[in-house]
């Protein structure tokens, strides 16, 4: 079975965002990367399908040229090679671009089992996985907590608001990951030295323009200071002025 | 990527490959996730997290720089050191847990042993199914091993060993040892499984350093040996030293790790905890205290990096390493102590790392050479003249 993990290198979870002067984007000037946490997630369970019912998996990434290092590391973990989609504004592209190219690469390359993280840690969108699914006409099955694949179907079960829902999809078919479906592994030090030696491809990536074009790009505004309403028993009725009338959360 | 951020003043990130990169990378994720947490109890207990051995071994760290044909990872050296000093910033015992393992266990069995020797070892100690030690100090002999009163005496096909060695790292939980001994007056080496009659290993307790490490003594009693548990052509004191030679590379790699974390630690306290209205770190004396770590550290930091590449050229010397065990340690400690002063009362706390550090650093400039014999080896290398003769 030919398994396809989708990562997205997003920016290191301890940088400051900063508004570039188009005030449009941020500002990536010193900014370390590293892979989105949900896709580890989709890594590892395509990783685990791998060793579980046989096949091969790829590790696919739209980013610039710099990404070799989180695509090998991911390689490392126990995938079989990785294909970078050369796209130097890949920061800015929109969903649907996006998806778009995935979705050109993955037929080209004949996926049959697609896994992806539920959301990208740095925009937060959430729909390339049913995007990707949508222009290849595959099930998509999105937040799976628990995967069981089978031939030529998988059982999944997926966290809603509502409950925990189980679904059988057919295959070929695109599996967005989420936290507890499993604890993805460390890349070890023979793993690292082994992926030097598996295949990694830059392709030049056809992305379309964006359809969604950002007009503004603003930060929050600073979180106000604390204030102190009392001390002792004697503040809890201002305490609770406070919350019902003022924060609202009562 | 983890959190952690070293510091990086002249900005050497480029100066590493992707490869060594991801190699420390992997290193710091499975300290911070993984080790950290459990430190501070294992320091409490003076206790090494033996649980961990299954997931160093698979991490790839036993060896990390001897061929993958026997089960190592085929790293090169500066991605040996660049281990070391994460695992350090752990601590100072899980580095010296993994240094043990790796240059004085390891790799004389591959410089030294025999091929079966090697297939027989190597294989076992890269993935943690048997945990090695290193027998050369003895209660009497520390800076000056030649003087040994361990002997081995030819009996039959095989040896027979006497004698004590002491501050062992790992002797307790070790399932081979490799011990130095006078054969006819002449320094030997010997792979020595430790449930060998006549083999024994007391714990050394009561240690105020390095307590998430086991340290022991080695007490062998007519210990017998076959012909085939000595190390071939290797004699006299150019054995273990070479060994010692391995092993201070890596702690000079690893002292800029309990460096980079106390300074780190110090940093982020100073900028958070105010004094007068103000962070502590916007004081000149604070400010002074860390100007000067972070240029020492960041000299350690460019030392290593050179070093790693002269012993992946094959050039780096015993006196190099010398220097850079002895600065590199020292600066640690004195990083350590800074920092603790920094962090006031809360820096005699184990719920802070840095007074583990300082702690365990009181053995790190002591083992494996100390300071002072450093000095002479660096003192004999520029003048030519040997002051410890």
């Amino acid at each position: 079975m030919k398994i396809v993990a989708c990562i997205k290198r997003v920016p290191a979870t301890d940088v400051q965002a900063k508004v570039a002067a188009d005030a449009k984007s941020l500002d990536s000037a010193g900014y370390q990367y590293m892979t989105s946490f949900y896709d580890e997630i989709a890594v590892e369970e395509a990783i685990k399908t791998k060793e579980a019912k046989g096949g091969d998996v790829t590790i696919l990434t739209i980013s610039s040229k710099d990404a070799t290092k989180e695509v090998r590391e991911c390689i490392a973990k126990g995938a079989d090679g990785g294909v970078i989609l050369v796209d130097e504004d890949w920061m800015n592209r929109d969903c649907r671009a996006t998806a778009k190219a995935l979705a050109s690469k993955l037929t080209e390359m004949g996926a049959e089992l697609v896994f992806m993280g539920r959301v990208a840690t740095d925009r937060d969108n959430a729909s390339v996985g049913p995007m990707v699914a949508t222009y290849l006409d595959w099930a998509c099955v999105t937040n799976v907590v628990e995967l069981e694949v089978g031939d030529g179907e998988a059982t999944a079960k997926r966290e809603t608001e509502a409950g925990l829902e189980t679904v059988r999809v057919t295959l070929p078919a695109v599996i967005t990951c989420d936290k507890g479906l499993n604890e993805p592994r460390y890349a070890g030090l023979k793993g690292i030295m082994a992926a030097k030696k598996k295949p990694l491809e830059e392709a030049a990536c056809e992305a379309a323009d964006n359809q969604a074009q950002v007009l503004s790009l603003v930060l929050p505004p600073p979180r106000a200071e604390g204030r102190v309403i009392g001390e002792g028993a004697d503040a809890v009725p201002a305490l609770i002025d406070a919350l019902r009338n003022e924060a609202q959360v009562l | 990527m983890d959190p952690y951020k070293q510091l990086d003043f002249f900005a050497l990130e480029d100066q590493f490959t992707e490869d060594e990169r991801m190699v420390r990378d992997a290193v710091r994720t499975w300290v911070s996730e993984r080790f950290l947490p459990l430190v501070q109890a294992h320091y409490e207990a003076g206790t090494f997290p033996m649980e961990l051995v299954p997931e160093l071994a698979e991490l790839g760290v036993f060896g990390s720089n001897l061929p993958e044909e026997y089960g190592c990872a085929g790293l090169n050296n500066v991605c040996y050191g660049m281990i070391c000093r994460e695992l350090e910033r752990g601590d100072s015992g899980l580095r010296s847990f993994v240094s043990v393992q790796g240059s004085l266990v390891m790799w004389p069995i591959y410089a030294y042993g025999t091929e079966e020797q090697k297939r027989e070892w190597l294989p076992k100690l890269a993935s943690g199914q048997a945990i090695g030690c290193f027998g050369l100090t003895e209660p009497d002999f520390g800076s000056n091993p030649g003087g040994m009163t361990t002997v081995a005496k030819k009996d039959g096909d095989g040896y027979v060993l006497n004698g004590r060695k002491m501050w062992i790292t790992n002797g307790t939980v070790s399932d081979v040892a490799i011990v130095w001994a006078k054969l006819d007056g002449e320094v030997r080496g010997f792979v020595v499984p430790c449930d060998l009659p006549g083999f024994s290993a007391p714990e050394q307790k009561h240690k105020f350093s390095l307590r998430a490490s086991v340290t022991s003594e080695l007490v062998l009693e007519d210990v017998r040996v076959p012909a085939s548990a000595i190390f071939p052509e290797i004699k006299g004191l150019r054995g273990p030293l070479q060994c010692l030679t391995q092993a201070r590379y890596g702690i000079a790699w690893g002292a800029t790790g309990a460096a980079e974390a106390c300074f780190s630690e110090g940093l982020a306290y100073s900028k958070e905890r105010e004094v007068f209205g103000k962070p502590l770190a916007g004081m000149q004396l604070a400010q002074k205290k860390l100007a000067d770590m972070a240029t020492q550290i960041t000299l350690g930091q460019l030392m290593m990096l050179r070093l790693g590449r002269l012993k992946d050229e094959g050039t780096m010397t015993h006196s190099q390493v010398s220097m850079a065990k002895r600065n590199n340690v020292h600066m640690a400690l004195e990083c350590a102590r800074t920092v603790r002063d920094m962090l006031g009362a809360n820096g005699i706390s184990l719920e802070f790392h840095t007074g583990r550090h300082m702690c365990n650093l009181e053995s790190v400039i002591t083992y494996e050479g100390t300071h002072d014999i450093h000095t002479l080896a660096i003192g004999h290398e520029v003048s030519g003249i040997p002051a410890y003769r």
